[in-house]
């Protein structure tokens, strides 16, 4: 069985190791001690280990015979026939791991999209469109989307399929991968190749965010990885770039769905709960009147984030209670906190310290604010917060 | 109805702190919770019980300690509980612990698994999904309603990024839930009574006829090699130049650390 | 914080009950007190946990505790709001006369819904002409065929117009002055039985304090709580055993401050360092540490003693009431010093636990009336050792 070993004649009972262990799982008496319970073999005291003292003892994996597997897919995810940006972000890195390869890209898209979107993704990267072109897939169901792309993994064999993190692809991926029996790799955030081995080295943020881990799947083929939406840039389009497009017929029993649609509601966000929001744009005294919140709101509404305020702009009646943020108000403690024309009185502050990232736009530089913000722009919120809303609006095309 | 719910026991990350000299995880006297999101599937299977009747049986894979999770979905009302722990599943990735979970639900039997959408620990949101595979069943994801059971159908809406679907599949089958499913209940005194003295079983690899080679360290095609802290810029950084040059700055720098 | 010796199950009791102070009240108390809203959602969360059963005896449906653990349940809620606390309270004291008096029907029936927290229940015996002095109510009760007609008017009931179940003390005959007083359980919605004005209070905002009036309520016989002539006794023995709750009320109110205060102090920066490095607020924090430990072993004690079956629990009744609520008001008034100017404004959450530690002194007998009754005590040992 695995398990980390100690080299009693190398550790010193330095406790490097203690202090790296995410789970609490070593003590030092005299010497190192492994908590087998606690420990998951992570790895990370093996990596903090200065005397090179510790050890993950190496087991014997039931891999596959991985150099029978060649070439770089990416899941092209479509939402009502519309190909998603995501799919341009996969085929930018999925170019760069495919040329560190020295392999093809190929982009797998399912549905009636139509030629001129399939085209794009050549012009985007794609070497190859493999493409299953059938009414059944317009929809998403996990038993057709996991069943056909496994299909098509079992009898072309990539080394590596890349996806969106998005609510499709962390839905059917995992069912693909356990159908290949193969290794995924969560929400990605960097992906790289190891030349020598022809791995794949993915890194992914962990405990929300507080730690990284890096991760291979050194014996198992597909490599298969799901990626953060917005991380990574977009293709660039080259037009009349050449590719070339194979339709793929799927087997009749990977296109039947158990699971039937009855109906689609589509709701536009229009308030998201305070405390529930992972991004959080507030107002405050420097706004000056209630008619100002509309310049909150627009940059709120293109981060998918919901409208706060401090007390000063509710006392004054500018927006009601329910956005209050601060000891009266919610205490909220979203990724991402922009606060606007906030000073960032003790009462407010309390309220939202604890979020991850906090931007504070204000005029006078002396703002209690800037102290606990994590970026700080002294400026004119009425020329920074329309710069940003621009600067947004291009990102988002 | 039998209702399984799969709960995994994780640290208090909101308490999780980087310790800013030596650049590694605080994480004295850090409680282990239940996983937040498991908490409205606990709810979810509780109330389609009230609702329908049956059983909710909650399971957890996880060293000894993990039994606390057990007692605390038992004092919020679930029947039975069951702990999946053995030495030889440690270092399992979403694979093998999905394997090994199928097992232990096949054992119990079902009607409905209901699984949080992710731990907040591994935030892979992998396990549920993986878990349908194996146990062969439909699943959907993203569930934040029931509508309904009957007729052996299961009607439920799943969130989309763009508003919800309104799905249905034959039981057995599978769902993970997301927090706008419901607000979950706190539990009673009546209830901790009685998880305090509840007997739970304690299952391992054997019990459960998994195949040895298929979980832990040995049965994961993953492996992390490396734990690292991210790079944190110091608080307090000023960004300055005209307005479009600090609104380009920022939202690079929001950008590579993966907020927005 | 010390753990008093408790059981396995009071502290399970204290845990539930601290965490649904923390989770569910926190967050609504500042909003319930501005509103002056009744609670009516956290009572159904007390409920659903079983809280309102930890005084009642097995056989209603409870959980067989006693008077210890409506303590500890009252304390944690105190902690986070008083006005909670005593919509919760306030059920036990219109329940613990029927548990004290109450003949075998009348348990069977009331108490059980008391239990599940389904209903609520309220004591009234203050009027408006008579308040430390009870044996001047005017309330009365004629008896008539088949039962009594009640007439009069009562003041600043808690949880008035919001409970179903009343504990109401009238006269039966008012030429027996206080021997002439009678106990009996009145429905809301029976004939003839109505509320006044929802009062509006300094403090403990979140509770309903009413009015009843009763014209010519007719009660029937079965709903006379011991017997004729008994009010007084009811009253009395029913204070005697709910007066260490005020205490608990007060140590929680206290306690709340206190975690306010440290934490204020150890964040409010003045001079360059955190005011809590100057020696004026450390014996600030220091004696309202000590006052309150002190007034929480005597309330404990209070309700051990009464929980073993002590009979003579008037005086340490009333001590622990007297104490813990001049402690309550002490320690508020310091944290409010304390927090300085920002302790004054109603963003922080000390301003209100003054004006709710000021009830306690009032309430349930004023502690003018408590030391009567210590006093009383004392002159009436030192006569029986004579």
């Amino acid at each position: 069985m695995a398990r980390i070993k100690v080299i009693e004649e190398k550790c010193t009972g330095c406790g490097a190791c203690v202090d790296a262990c995410p789970f609490g799982a070593i003590r030092v008496e005299e010497m190192a001690v492994i908590d087998e319970e606690k420990c998951t073999l992570c790895g990370a005291c093996v990596e903090a280990c200065p005397l090179g003292a510790l050890k993950l003892e190496e087991v014997v994996r039931t891999g596959m015979d991985t150099s029978k597997y060649r070439g770089v897919w990416v899941f092209a995810e479509q939402r009502h026939g519309k190909v998603s940006g995501v799919a341009y972000e996969l085929l930018n890195v999925g170019r760069r791991l495919a040329d560190d390869l020295g392999e093809k890209l190929t982009a797998v898209v399912f549905g009636p999209i139509g030629e001129d979107a399939v085209r794009e993704l050549i012009y985007r990267g794609a070497d190859r469109v493999l493409w299953a072109d059938d009414e059944r897939l317009a929809q998403f169901h996990d038993d057709t989307y996991a069943g056909v792309l496994a299909e098509m993994a079992q009898a072309e064999r990539p080394e590596i399929i890349l996806c969106g993190a998005t609510s499709i692809g962390r839905s059917f991926f995992p069912k693909a991968a356990a159908k290949l029996g193969t290794g995924l790799t969560a929400d990605c955030t960097g992906l790289e190749i190891d030349k020598e081995r022809r791995l794949l080295v993915q890194t992914r943020p962990a405990f929300g965010g507080n730690i990284m881990a890096t991760i291979l799947t050194p014996d198992h083929r597909p490599q298969m990885a799901t990626v953060r939406h917005k991380v990574m840039k977009e293709a660039p389009r080259q037009e009349g770039r050449e590719g070339e497009v194979v339709k793929w017929s799927p087997r009749p029993e990977n296109l039947a769905s158990r699971t039937t649609l009855v109906e689609f509601v589509e709701e536009v966000e229009e308030t998201v709960n305070l405390a529930d929001a992972d991004i959080i744009v507030s107002g405050g005294r420097g706004l000056g009147g209630p008619e100002n919140f509309a310049l909150i709101r627009e940059l709120a509404m293109l981060l998918g984030g919901a409208v706060g305020a401090s007390r000063a702009a509710v006392d004054a009646g500018w927006i009601p209670y329910s956005h209050q943020v601060g000891q009266t108000g919610r205490t909220v403690s979203p990724k991402l906190y922009i606060a606007c024309g906030i000073s960032g009185a003790i009462q407010h502050l309390v309220g939202m310290q604890s979020s991850d990232v906090i931007v504070a736009i204000n005029k006078d530089p002396e703002a209690p604010i800037f102290k606990v913000a994590t970026f700080g722009i002294v400026g004119d919120l009425f020329e920074v917060v329309p710069a940003l809303i621009e600067r947004l609006k291009r990102r988002k095309g | 109805m039998d209702i399984v719910v799969c709960i995994k026991q994780v640290p208090e990350t909101t308490e999780v702190k980087i310790d800013p000299q030596t650049k590694t995880l605080v994480r004295e006297g850090i409680p282990g919770i239940v996983n937040p999101f498991d908490m409205y599937a606990i709810e979810e299977g509780l109330r389609l019980k009230e609702r329908y009747g049956g059983k909710v049986k909650v399971l957890t894979m996880g060293p000894p300690q993990a039994e606390d999770a057990l007692r605390e979905a038992l004092a919020m009302g679930a029947d039975e509980a069951v702990l999946l722990s053995d030495k030889a599943l440690a270092g399992s990735d979403t694979l093998a612990t999905s394997y090994a979970l199928s097992m232990a639900v096949r054992k119990l039997g079902y009607d409905l698994v209901i699984c949080g959408k992710q731990a907040v620990d591994g935030d892979t949101a992998q396990v549920g999904p993986e878990m349908a595979e194996h146990l062969g069943v439909p699943f959907v994801a993203w569930v934040r309603k029931v509508e309904e059971v009957s007729d052996g159908k299961i009607k439920v809406q799943r969130l989309m990024d763009d508003g919800y679907e309104v799905l249905e599949m034959p039981l057995p089958a599978l769902i993970t839930v997301v927090k706008e499913i419901n607000e979950p209940r706190l539990p009673s005194l009546r209830g901790k009574m009685r998880a305090r003295k509840a007997q739970i079983p304690v299952w391992t690899v054997e019990d459960i006829g998994a195949d040895p080679s298929r979980v832990g360290l040995e049965g994961s095609p993953t492996q992390v090699v490396r734990v690292f802290t991210p790079e944190r810029r110091a608080g307090g950084e000023i960004l300055q130049g005209e307005p479009e040059e600090v609104a380009d700055k920022l939202v690079e720098k929001l950008e590579a650390m993966g907020v927005i | 914080m010390p753990n008093y010796f408790l059981t396995e199950e009071q502290m399970m009791i204290r845990d539930l009950a601290r965490q649904i102070a923390e989770e569910k009240v926190k967050p609504v108390r500042a909003e319930l007190d501005e509103k002056e809203e009744f609670p009516w959602e956290i009572v159904r969360i007390l409920a659903q946990a079983d809280l309102f059963r930890v005084w009642v005896p097995e056989e209603y449906g409870g959980l067989g505790g006693g008077t210890l653990e409506l303590c500890l349940a009252t304390e944690e809620l105190s902690r986070a709001c008083a006005g909670v606390a005593v919509t919760y309270a306030g059920s036990a004291l219109g329940g613990t006369p029927i548990l004290l008096f109450g003949n075998e029907e009348q348990k069977e029936k009331y108490l059980p819904p008391l239990a599940s927290g389904e209903k609520l229940a309220a004591f009234a015996l203050t009027e408006p002409d008579a308040g430390s002095d009870a044996a001047a109510i005017s309330t009365t009760a004629e008896k008539v065929e088949g039962g009594y007609v009640l007439n009069g008017t009562k003041q600043w009931i808690t949880n008035g117009g919001e409970a179903e179940i009343y504990v109401v003390i009238a006269m039966t005959d008012k030429t027996k002055g206080a021997r002439g007083a009678s106990a009996f359980i009145v429905e809301k919605g029976w004939e003839g039985f109505g509320f006044g004005k929802k009062e509006r209070k300094m403090g403990i905002r979140a509770s309903a304090t009413r009015e009843l009036i009763f014209q010519d309520c007719f009660v029937p016989k079965e709903n006379l709580l011991g017997r004729e002539g008994m009010g007084f006794i009811v009253a009395m023995r029913t204070f005697d055993r709910t007066r260490p709750g005020i205490g608990a009320q007060s140590v929680g109110i206290a306690q709340g401050a206190l975690d306010e205060a440290l934490a204020y102090a150890h964040q409010r920066h003045q001079f360059g360092r955190p005011i809590s490095s100057f020696q004026a607020i450390q014996h600030m924090l220091a004696d309202m540490a000590t006052q309150i430990e002190a007034a929480r072993a005597l309330v404990y004690y209070a309700a051990r003693l009464i929980d073993s079956g002590e009979k003579d629990i008037s005086k340490i009744s009333a001590m622990a009431k007297l104490f813990a609520s001049d402690v309550a008001m002490r320690v508020t008034t310091d944290a409010v010093q304390i927090f300085g100017g920002y302790g004054y404004m109603r963003e922080y959450p000390v301003e209100k636990m003054m004006r709710d530690a000021k009830i306690t002194q009032i309430y349930e007998g004023t502690n003018q009336i408590m030391r009567n009754i210590i006093a009383g005590e004392l002159i009436k040992e030192l006569a029986s050792r004579r």
